[in-house]
């Protein structure tokens, strides 16, 4: 709870305005509150994910939401649900996606071509689509009430006897499949041995370096360790990096762009 | 509790990953935006489970188990499409999305440098008479 | 054997001798000759002894159905009577000295095995029009020999002359088979069957509801099928073909075979007086404009052509008086002399290396140079010029007499006007037709100028089949005039004096005549050079009649026509000879009244085709193509933008759902 709290007050600010309006008529209990402001942080923190510029960001971002919905499940008394919750999602699944971001050498700091071209279109469907949901959910449990007290509905006792009892087969099945899964990934991440024509595709990648598309690429393209770092477009990133820097160090090798680079260290680090 | 709370919530999330979904350019981002959405679902399965199972007295804690299941697989699939973007970086030396048009038509404007066009002669049936820079 | 097997195989041995043939031809080039000779030969065995077995009695009949068609019954059925044996036995007989002849005029022609083959086949479809006892299984005889023929003419296809006489044969003759179904149709269905045996019940007594129009459907077809006016115009032309193919097609097959029809279906027509008329003025004005004809070409085959149409005449002039036995007497004996003819025609074509009259009357010797083409090819010419006692003589004299009978109203078959027709045109053409065989005979072996060129002798295989056929030309009519009543109706074939004398009579003038206007001319013919020879004498005999025909037109400035001044027919026909040479512009006739129309009509739709109809086919798959483009912008391959229109468009249908099933 503390957690979220911090979370919260850190957040809140930024993210008052989009969603606080539509619950007022109801008549608020304490755990709605705390639901509601939990649920707003949560909110902000994954529209924050879904619009920044920032790769790296975008998966702290994440933290949080998952992180709020934590807490939404304590809040709702499913306290297993929410332990695991913040063991998967938060503690592996985030730090996947970041070790992702770094194996792909996703550029840190802003990244102008974070959102694809069709940014309107996909803000025009979730838009209808939130509309659409939010009426049809809200006008079909208006009144519905869920009763807290008692027993915690998702204790691990409850949680536990339920899934050991009745859902012991397709627990199962979920385990195979998570080991497909882990095999698929292997199999998927492991390099391909005559995997060796690539340089003319990639080299021609790199030096054709867009004169159509002039501030679309200022991720290097590197392969096998070597750095042909084009950096076309390094003037056109003028902001200056200042966070996120735990991963980001100046490189040696690029020195002579003042601006912004790629370090080294990460590659290394992916490999 | 109402529950129009967290349903709402579970709306705006749901519709909030569709958007990044859609929206975003980086491969690594978009598997984000599926996690976003299937934790809404989650949220959903959670509340509707809490409700049943004090209103309707269902004893087979559906919600919960089939959110269980849900977590398991959403890491599963995470670590699937990890893999596949990370093979696609290091076959294309991109992950963008909209980079990944080897089912086009062959019009795209912004796939002049496009490395994957030369891999793919089949687009080259479908090109009405377009100037091809990489040709 | 029963008669009806040996009948049945009869057709069927030279069909599979054509199907292995043509099977083979490629793989076993050491078969072809066997199996084109064979079958045939075999073929007129078993047809002789059909002939002998049946002997002239009553009719050989037998039917089977192999499955029900329907109101009116096809039958695989035999008919065979004292005709359908004899003639047989000349089909046969011809097919084999043809084929025989064959192996020897196109050894080298590497198109020998289909060629073979085609022979056969055609030989099998006359014997199955001549066995058939049912119309429908006889039109599909008449008209394989249709397609045969069309193949056979064309054999030197990489002539343009060989590809528009094929075409021409083809389109002329299925010209006459459109109505001659139909009259087939028409006859079936008055008669309720296609039996030949049950259409005649129903003919005798009195049975059929439109005989003129049946007659004179069926009548356009024979025109066509036996090069009768006005639809012969083929039949010079088919010329274009190997010359045993114009031998088998105008002596023994196709030709013969639409008179055979006639005799066969003759009460049918006796049923029509208008279609016995009809019939004699298309004999008459056969037999006369042919025999002007003849007398004007150049090329020796088109003057054989010529003169087969006229005999055809004859033969349907000695149907249109209701004489079947001498029609078809006239058919033998026509089909062995002329064979003889066209076989030793082509002996002569390849000695002098061309086939122009007017080139060979300015050979010396040629007559030296192919004895045996010589000699036999007298007899045959006496024959045709009906002189007694060959075998023309004795068969022309029984259609004239028959005709003087029935113009002297001795019979009631047949209308007095077409005797009268047929007698006036007969004698005539018997002048004439003495006439062009004495110019031919003349031009071809008493040329004067340069020796004729030595090639040689020629194949054994192709003296012999002359000498062979030599034989029926000179004995045949002598010997059978006295027989053949007993295998036809019983009527009596003897010549009668008056028609005999008038004939001869004729015969000798018109021969004389000629024979002075040659005198006349001949000094002409050294001081006029004329000539074309073939390029390739030491060439198959083929090959070198291909090359003449091909350079007939190039050399003398038309096909059929020589600008020869040594020429006894142009002394004789005068003006006319112009007008003759050229069929009397029947070709430029029907160019005018039907090729010009119908090509302008074909111009004319394949413009509304074109330009019309095609823009409307394009506008319609304009419209496609354009939305199928703009469509197509949507493929730009970048999933999210398909992801979005999906979800878009799922969001629409719930939000539809919603309201539906709210009612709101």
């Amino acid at each position: 709870m503390t957690l979220a709290a911090a979370t919260a007050t850190t957040a809140h600010p930024t993210l008052t305005t989009v969603a606080a309006e539509s619950h007022g008529f109801l008549s608020p209990t304490g755990v709605e509150v705390a639901f509601l402001l939990v649920g707003l942080v949560t909110f902000g923190a994954a529209l924050v994910t879904v619009t920044t510029k920032q790769l790296v960001h975008a998966a702290l971002w994440l933290v949080v939401a998952l992180g709020g919905l934590a807490v939404e499940y304590l809040l709702l008394t499913a306290e297993f649900i929410a332990w695991v919750q913040v063991l998967i999602y938060v503690g592996s699944v985030v730090v996947l996606l970041l070790f992702g971001l770094m194996l792909t050498r996703a550029p840190i700091g802003r990244s102008p071509d974070a959102d694809s071209g069709n940014r309107w279109a996909a803000l025009v469907v979730a838009v209808a689509a939130a509309a659409a949901l939010v009426w049809v959910v809200a006008d079909a449990f208006r009144t519905t009430w869920i009763d807290l007290d008692g027993p915690a509905a998702g204790s691990t006792e409850a949680t536990g006897a339920s899934l050991f009892q009745n859902w012991v087969l397709p627990f199962e099945a979920l385990s195979v499949l998570l080991l497909a899964a882990l095999v698929g990934a292997i199999v998927l991440s492991r390099k391909a041995k005559a995997e060796s024509s690539s340089p003319p595709l990639n080299s021609r990648a790199a030096t054709g370096s867009s004169p159509s598309a002039p501030n679309s690429r200022n991720r290097p393209i590197r392969r096998n360790g070597r750095s042909e770092a084009t950096r076309s477009a390094a003037g056109t990133e003028p902001t200056a990096r200042g966070t996120a820097s735990t991963t980001k160090e100046t490189g040696p090798t690029e020195a002579s762009n003042p601006v912004e680079a790629t370090n080294p260290t990460e590659q290394e680090g992916a490999r | 509790m109402h529950l129009a709370y967290p349903a709402v919530l579970a709306a705006l999330l749901f519709c909030t990953g569709l958007y990044g979904v859609l929206a975003r350019r980086n491969a690594i981002l978009v598997l984000m935006s599926v996690e976003l959405m299937l934790n809404a679902v989650n949220l959903n399965l959670v509340a509707f489970d809490v409700w049943l199972s004090k209103a309707a007295e269902e004893t087979l804690h559906s919600g919960q188990a089939l959110t269980l299941f849900t977590i398991a697989i959403a890491a599963a699939e995470i670590g699937i499409g990890l893999a596949i973007v990370l093979a696609v970086h290091r076959n294309r030396g991109t992950a963008d999305i909209d980079k990944l048009r080897d089912t086009a038509e062959g019009h795209g404007p912004e796939d002049t440098d496009d490395d994957a066009r030369t891999a793919e002669p089949a687009a080259e049936t479908g090109r009405t008479g377009k100037a091809e820079a990489t040709a | 054997m029963t008669t009806t097997t040996l009948a049945v195989l009869v057709p069927l041995l030279p069909f599979l001798g054509a199907a292995a043939g043509l099977l083979l031809g490629r793989t076993a080039p050491g078969f072809v000759r066997p199996l084109a000779v064979v079958p045939t030969l075999a073929a007129l065995a078993l047809a002789a002894v059909v002939a002998v077995r049946q002997g002239g009695d009553q009719a050989v009949n037998a039917a089977t159905e192999l499955t029900p068609t329907g109101s009116v019954p096809i039958e695989l059925a035999l008919h065979i009577d004292g005709f359908a044996a004899l003639v047989a036995v000349l089909v046969a007989f011809v097919a084999t000295c043809v084929q025989i002849y064959s192996t020897g005029y196109l050894r080298d022609d590497p198109r020998y095995p289909s060629y073979a083959a085609l022979v056969s086949l055609f030989t099998s479809a006359m014997l199955l029009v001549v066995y058939s006892g049912d119309l429908i299984v006889l039109l599909v005889g008449w008209e394989v020999m249709g397609i045969c023929s069309y193949f056979l003419v064309g054999h030197y296809w990489e002539t343009p002359e060989a590809r528009a006489a094929s075409l021409k044969a083809f389109l002329v003759t299925k010209l006459g088979d459109v109505p001659f179904l139909i009259g087939l149709f028409a006859l079936a269905t008055d008669a309720g069957s296609f039996r030949i045996t049950k259409v005649l019940d129903t003919v005798a007594h009195g049975g059929l509801d439109h005989p003129t129009l049946i007659a004179l459907l069926l009548l356009a077809g024979v025109a066509g099928k036996s090069a009768q006016f006005p639809l012969h115009t083929w039949l010079p032309d088919a010329m274009a073909g190997p010359t045993p193919v114009s031998a088998l097609i105008h002596a023994a097959t196709m030709v013969a075979a639409g008179v055979y029809f006639i005799a066969r279906l003759l009460p049918v027509f006796e049923a029509s007086r208008a279609a016995m008329v009809v019939l004699a003025v298309m004999a008459a004005v056969t037999m006369l404009g042919s025999g002007l004809a003849a007398l004007a070409q150049d090329d020796i085959k088109r003057v054989l052509a010529y003169s087969t149409i006229g005999q055809l005449g004859y033969m349907t002039g000695a149907l249109a008086v209701g004489d079947r036995g001498a029609a078809v007497f006239h058919l033998l004996s026509h089909g062995a002399f002329k064979a003889l003819l066209f076989l030793a025609a082509g002996v002569i074509i390849h000695a002098a290396g061309t086939n122009s009259l007017a080139a060979m009357s300015r050979m010396k010797d040629l007559r030296l140079r192919v004895p045996d083409a010589f000699w036999t090819m007298t007899v045959a010419l006496l024959a045709l010029a009906a002189i007694p006692p060959f075998s023309g003589f004795f068969s022309k004299e029984s259609v004239l007499g028959a005709a003087e009978h029935v113009a002297t109203g001795h019979t009631e078959h047949a209308p007095g006007a077409a005797g009268w027709i047929t007698l006036v045109a007969g004698l005539i053409t018997a002048l004439l037709t003495a006439a062009y065989a004495t110019r031919l005979w003349l031009l071809a072996f008493h040329g004067r100028g340069a020796e004729a060129p030595d090639h040689g002798r020629q194949p054994l295989t192709m003296n012999v089949v002359l000498w062979v056929l030599a034989v029926p030309s000179l004995a045949l009519g002598a010997f059978a005039y006295r027989v053949l009543p007993d295998w036809f109706d019983g009527r009596d074939l003897t010549p009668t004096l008056t028609t005999s004398v008038l004939g001869t009579g004729v015969a000798l003038i018109g021969g004389l005549v000629t024979y002075a206007a040659w005198r006349h001319t001949s000094a002409a013919a050294a001081a006029v050079p004329l000539g074309a020879v073939a390029a390739h004498p030491e060439g198959d005999a083929g090959l070198v009649e291909a090359e003449a025909i091909a350079t007939h037109e190039p050399a003398y400035g038309d096909v059929a026509y020589a600008p020869d001044p040594a020429d006894p027919g142009r002394l004789l026909l005068g003006p006319l000879h112009r007008h003759a040479a050229v069929g009397f512009h029947l070709d430029a006739l029907y160019t005018a009244v039907f090729v010009r129309p119908v090509q302008a009509g074909a111009t004319l739709v394949r413009f509304l085709d074109r330009e019309v109809v095609e823009t409307y086919v394009r506008g319609a798959g304009a419209l496609p193509r354009w939305l199928g483009v703009a469509v197509r912008r949507a493929q730009t391959g970048n999933l999210q933008t398909y992801v979005s229109a999906l979800l878009a468009g799922t969001v629409v249908l719930a939000v539809a759902v919603v309201l539906v099933a709210t009612g709101a």
